[in-house]
């Protein structure tokens, strides 16, 4: 279908500063699952320091009127929140596509209903592995995998629609058809494959959960396979490790460029990892507008199309199709944000972070650090 | 298990509830909301998409707009059934019937 284009095609063409697409809401950071890659930040926000309700529908509204289209409630686990069902009716109400990003161990069929009937279109669930007990030990939690399976035929039955996301990494991605195999029996229509990307406590776990590069290329080989197979029946989204790539991906499609976070104390960020560079002042939408701070931020204005770079990235034809790759991941193997993404083939440390993700795959299993308040 | 939803002359497909087609203020344009998805089809793809309302065939869809442009049946069919397979295939058609 040539003709029906993603977005970013015409509105590039329309405007420099585009207006944003979605917003990742991350209701809160707490989670009855501890995973050793959490995307959340090492400082984890105590339920006391949470927006209030009204906030958060200020912050729709605003959103709403700079141009957002999608909300994705995330967390932690959005569901340990107890408005998110009104949440989800307001964000709909006024339009926006909503998406409920969960861990699924607290719901049940009744409170699927209802986030149904408030207008809800889409629910992403994360499965750990499609073995019970592995997945148990790497959420850290009792039970969770059988209670995910029932919540995941509960959120087909009330009709809504469902990604399963499998956070993949040495200790599961033996177990990769199997999920694949699951999301199908579940009657997902998208599974979201995507090896951990390291910063925060996933960068702490590096050596438990760094694949080997044949695990890797059989990840790969089975993706490909499964998508022939299952044409039509599933779609499955794959991203591929950094560490063993030779280009740098567009991180969240640019810096400050289509989406934004909002942490659950109010902070806007470019991403959900980008509090693991530490230096950068973000704003909170308790003391700013919305749109002052997509536009002002200096935070979000500071790494924001091709003028930072460095001279390797500057003077790259690559430079617009990657916007040198994803700042989190420069600032975690370098120390500078401002480098080139190490996941480039042309950048100076390239061959190190493939060294290091031999060694750390080589490292037997040790024990998980699990992701929780003081834990780190 | 799930089957691969084949756009032929006899379906009536239409939108599923969580995809969406919606007019923008901000960017003056349709768009098709979709999980994980923000797509801007052209001025034709939204007629298309417009025309399935899950009660008319393809066939009749495909006869309409033959008419209307004074175009050749054969050629607009094989575009028109492309184009719902893709969203079809991705997730974003259903049979109206269904
Ligand atoms: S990754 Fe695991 S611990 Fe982190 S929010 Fe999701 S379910 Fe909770
Ligand atoms: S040098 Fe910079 S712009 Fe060029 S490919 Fe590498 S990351 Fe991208």
């Amino acid at each position: 279908m040539d003709d029906i284009v993603q977005l970013e095609n015409v509105a590039e063409a329309q405007a420099r500063m585009l207006p944003p697409i979605a917003i990742l809401a991350e209701l809160t950071h707490r989670c009855p699952l501890q995973c050793p890659y959490c995307s959340n930040p090492l400082e984890l926000e105590r339920a006391n320091a949470e927006l209030p309700t009204a906030d958060w529908i200020r912050a729709m509204n605003e959103a709403v009127d700079i141009g957002v289209l999608q909300i994705h409630f995330s967390g932690g686990e959005p569901t340990a929140r107890k408005d998110l069902e009104e949440l989800v009716r307001h964000a709909a109400g006024i339009g926006l596509y909503t998406n409920l990003i969960t861990s699924g161990v607290l719901l049940d069929e009744d409170k699927l209903q209802r986030l149904f009937d408030a207008g809800l279109d889409h629910v992403q669930l994360s499965i750990q592995d499609a073995d019970a007990a592995n997945a148990d030990r790497i959420g850290n939690i009792k039970d969770g995998h059988r209670r995910k399976l029932s919540v995941a035929r509960a959120i087909r039955k009330v009709g809504l629609p469902l990604t399963m996301n499998a956070v993949v990494h040495r200790q599961n991605l033996h177990n990769l058809a199997g999920l694949i195999d699951l999301a199908v029996e579940l009657e997902a229509a998208r599974l979201e494959v995507a090896h951990v990307q390291y910063y925060g406590w996933a960068l702490k776990n590096r050596a438990s959960l760094m694949p080997t590069l044949e695990q890797l290329q059989d990840a790969t080989a089975t993706v490909e396979a499964a998508r022939e197979r299952l044409k039509g029946v599933l779609t499955i989204d794959y991203v591929v490790p950094d560490y063993y790539a030779r280009r740098p991906k567009k991180c969240m499609d640019g810096w400050g460029r289509r989406f934004f976070n909002i942490s659950p104390a109010g902070k806007v960020l470019p991403c959900h990892a980008a509090e693991s560079i530490t230096g950068l002042q973000f704003e909170s939408i308790r003391d700013y507008s919305l749109a002052w701070i997509w536009e002002n931020s200096p935070a979000l204005n500071l790494y924001r199309g091709t003028d930072w770079m460095p001279p390797l990235c500057k003077t790259c034809d690559q430079r617009e199709i990657d916007l040198g790759g994803c700042r989190c991941q420069a600032f975690a193997l370098t120390g500078n944000a401002a480098e080139t993404d190490p996941a480039c083939q042309k950048s100076p440390v390239h061959d190190i972070i493939f060294d290091i993700a031999v060694t750390d795959s080589a490292t037997g299993a040790p024990d998980y650090i699990y992701r929780r308040l003081g834990g780190a | 298990m799930a089957e691969r939803y084949i756009v032929g002359e006899e379906s009536r497909p239409c939108l599923p509830r969580h995809v969406k087609l919606r007019h923008d203020k901000t960017r003056d344009a349709w768009i098709l909301l979709a999980p994980e998805r923000v797509l801007v089809p052209d001025e034709t793809a939204i007629e298309i998409v417009r025309s399935c309302d899950g009660v008319k065939t393809i066939a009749v869809i495909v006869d309409d707009l033959a008419e209307r442009y004074a175009a050749d049946r054969e050629v607009i069919g094989t575009d028109v059934k492309a184009m719902l397979q893709d969203l079809a295939d991705k997730g974003f058609l259903i049979n109206g019937a269904d």
